[in-house]
């Protein structure tokens, strides 16, 4: 059966690490960076990549347009 | 399968619309704003009026939303952005026309020109954001505050005695004759969001189908800052308290009625 | 349907040639004495010939936001009232000067402070040229003395407008506005297409064509040091209207020892006591600012160079005469003479004010 993967990109420069796509990922796929941003925030990152299945939750919350979300099947 | 084989423009599901620029919001962190601002994007783009749409900003937080969305628009002053779209749907009834409010100014200065073009059911959308709070001058109490919760301007808690009660315009611009679609929403989460956005295409479409009758979307909203609450708790805070008294849901459909 | 004279108030005059100067909207509240500018665009229905707007609105200061919105639209826009009225749109006036939004308000004034009178006054000349709203701007002001002048001043009010980019208001009086006089009404002139719009408003918030950047109406900016500049260009702006668009008429100045300066109605009553002053044989003239911003301060400056004295006439405690003192610069006596709270002065009045202030 095919299996959904996902992948999330955060423009890191732009997110002020609010954590709501943390919060809202069913997966648990994402968390915050250790390092901040040249704003000084810590930004969100994907801590768990193998668990995204690409159902963009994260970047729908995301109250700041950081993410894009990616989709494809694999055979 | 390495992260650059799904990242490629082909698997692309989900991104920020095109109209919305690259400038740095204002908001701060988890701000309601934000989202309403994409949601707002999205249904212009996805109904081809980029060219057609002319948006009035209000005097609050969301001021600057003009910065952010690449329409035209219009500043007004502090309440009277339904003024402004009145005489803007008239003088090109062909255009998309819709004002961007906070509880301030659309519940507070400017009950007057919300009642009354919501009465004479212009063809508007009203986009209300209520986070029971000015957000913008620091934190005070709005029209639509709950009873017992503090702000600056009510630091021991909202005393209906003192202060009057919250303020629930919207059950009131649902009474109108004039208006064709009030709704309440929120966006505390990708469901949410979604119903929010599928309120927003319908009070745009019905905007432009010539038919007339104002159309209302109240976004029961956070203002993490204001609430001193991180985003998170923010949004637990108004699932709790907000949402029992601002319960979300279409007001009145008109159509639907038909 | 070209020239036609008829026999109309001065109110309705405005309403008439707002419609034929292609007007796009109107936009007002009820009060005397200047209800029949709506009434009438109300009776004659422009909407079925033109195409131009009109609408009842909720508030004076609804009204005047309304204004706001469509001048933001490139479109033709006005509204009327009077003085207790207009103190609510300055806010409004204000957001138009900042936004530099062309714009035409009606003030057909009335006796004040607070609710006052219904009768006629001029005591919002300090408003009108001084202010009124917050901020360092301008109003284009015209004076119409007669009920050709309201009806002409409609159009150029206009085209100052958008020639400048700058709010302009007639300031008229209940005198002007309720009396009925013969007036030719000018041809009709068709309503702007929405290319010419375009053309002629590239600012203009009409829908964001994807050839151009968006559009912002906005008169908000956090940046001093950019605020600043804008203030600076709004100055620059209006020293070139100053240097370009001041009107005033001259009667019976040329031989004149004494003169009367005086706007709008007062200017009427003032050129009788002229004619009845010299029948006595005193040297009598009038000088009428038809803009009172820009203020005919250059001419009289000249003036003051060849009469004895000069007689500010104003239905007001003395506001124009500030101006006039200041035009003078001490050169030769400047005198005030008013009525106050709705009463009109008669010629008489003004020829024996004359000899007892100005002889």
């Amino acid at each position: 059966m095919a299996k959904i993967k996902g992948a999330v990109v955060v423009n890191k420069d732009r997110c002020k690490g609010c954590q709501l796509c943390v919060v809202a990922c069913p997966a648990n796929v994402l968390a915050m960076s250790k390092q901040v941003n040249a704003k000084g925030y810590n930004y969100a990152i994907m801590a768990n990549e193998d668990a995204c299945v690409g159902c963009a939750s994260c970047g729908i919350v995301c109250p700041d347009g950081c993410i894009s979300v990616y989709k494809t099947k694999i055979d | 399968m390495a992260l650059e084989d799904i990242i490629k423009p082909e698997n692309l599901v989900y991104k920020k619309p095109d109209i919305m620029n690259d400038n740095p919001m204002h908001y701060c962190p988890g701000c309601s704003h934000g989202v309403v601002h994409k949601l707002i994007a999205e249904v212009i783009e996805e109904m081809g009026l980029v060219e057609d749409t002319i948006g009035v900003t209000p005097v609050g937080c969301a001021v600057f939303a003009y910065n952010y969305i690449d329409i035209d628009w219009e500043e007004a002053a502090h309440g009277r952005a339904p003024a402004l779209a009145t005489a803007i749907k008239r003088l090109r009834p062909n255009k998309l026309v819709f004002t961007y409010q906070g509880d301030g100014d659309l519940a507070a200065i400017g009950t007057a020109e919300t009642i009354h073009a919501c009465n004479r059911g212009e063809s508007i959308a009203i986009i209300f954001i209520n986070n029971g709070i000015y957000g913008m001058t620091g934190g005070q109490m709005a029209p639509t505050t709950i009873e017992g919760m503090k702000t600056a301007t009510c630091p021991y808690g909202r005393d209906v005695k003192l202060n009057g009660y919250p303020l629930k315009i919207t059950n009131q611009l649902k009474d109108l004759e004039g208006t064709r679609y009030v709704t309440r929403q929120s966006v505390q989460t990708a469901a949410a969001v979604r119903k929010t956005k599928k309120a927003i295409r319908k009070a745009f479409e019905n905007c432009m189908d010539g038919k007339g009758g104002a159309n209302v979307v109240e976004v029961v909203s956070t203002c993490s800052s204001g609430w001193k609450l991180t985003p998170e708790k923010a949004n637990k805070w108004m699932e709790e308290n907000m949402f029992p008294q601002y319960p979300l849901g279409d007001l009145i459909d008109k159509d639907a009625n038909q | 349907m070209s020239e036609e004279v008829r026999l109309m108030k001065g109110n309705e005059a405005i309403a008439h040639a707002a419609i034929r100067c292609g007007c796009d909207g109107y936009f007002g509240y009820p009060i005397t004495p200047q209800s029949e500018v709506m009434e009438t665009l109300m009776e004659v229905e422009p909407w079925k010939e033109t195409g131009m707007v009109v609408l009842q609105a909720e508030s004076e200061v609804s009204s005047i936001n309304m204004v706001y919105g469509g001048a933001a639209t490139g479109k033709k826009v006005m509204t009327s009232s009077s003085s207790p009225g207009v103190s609510l749109m300055q806010e409004g006036i204000s957001y138009l000067a900042g936004a530099e939004l062309p714009a035409l308000i009606v003030n057909v004034m009335r006796g004040g402070p607070g609710l006052g009178t219904i009768q006629p006054s001029q005591s919002d000349y300090f408003q009108t040229t001084k202010g009124g709203g917050h901020g360092d701007y301008r109003l284009i002001a015209l004076a119409p003395a007669s009920v050709q002048e309201m009806a002409d001043f409609v159009g150029l009010a206009f085209d100052l407008a958008f020639k400048y980019r700058n709010p302009a208001i007639i300031l008229a009086d209940g005198v002007i506005g309720q009396m009925m006089e013969k007036v030719v009404l000018p041809d009709y002139k068709p309503r702007r297409t929405d290319e010419e719009v375009e053309k002629q408003c590239p600012w203009a918030a009409t829908g964001r064509k994807m050839s151009r950047k968006n559009n912002i109406i906005t008169s908000l900016e956090l940046k001093p040091e950019v605020m600043e500049q804008n203030n600076l260009r709004f100055q620059a702006k209006y020293k070139t209207i100053e240097e370009n668009e001041v009107r005033y008429e001259e009667i019976l100045c040329d031989d004149a020892e004494y003169l009367l300066v005086a706007f709008g109605c007062s200017a009427r009553i003032c050129q009788k006591a002229c004619e009845m002053a010299r029948a006595e044989g005193i040297k009598l003239g009038l000088l009428r600012p038809i803009t009172l911003w820009p203020f005919p301060t250059k001419v009289i400056a000249q003036y003051a160079n060849k009469v004895k004295a000069m007689l500010s006439v104003e239905l007001n405690a003395g506001q124009m005469v500030e101006d006039v003192r200041l035009a003078v610069n001490g050169k030769v006596p400047v005198e005030h003479y008013g009525r106050l709270g709705g009463i009109v002065f008669t010629p008489d009045e003004i020829v024996n004010a004359v000899k007892t202030k100005l002889m």
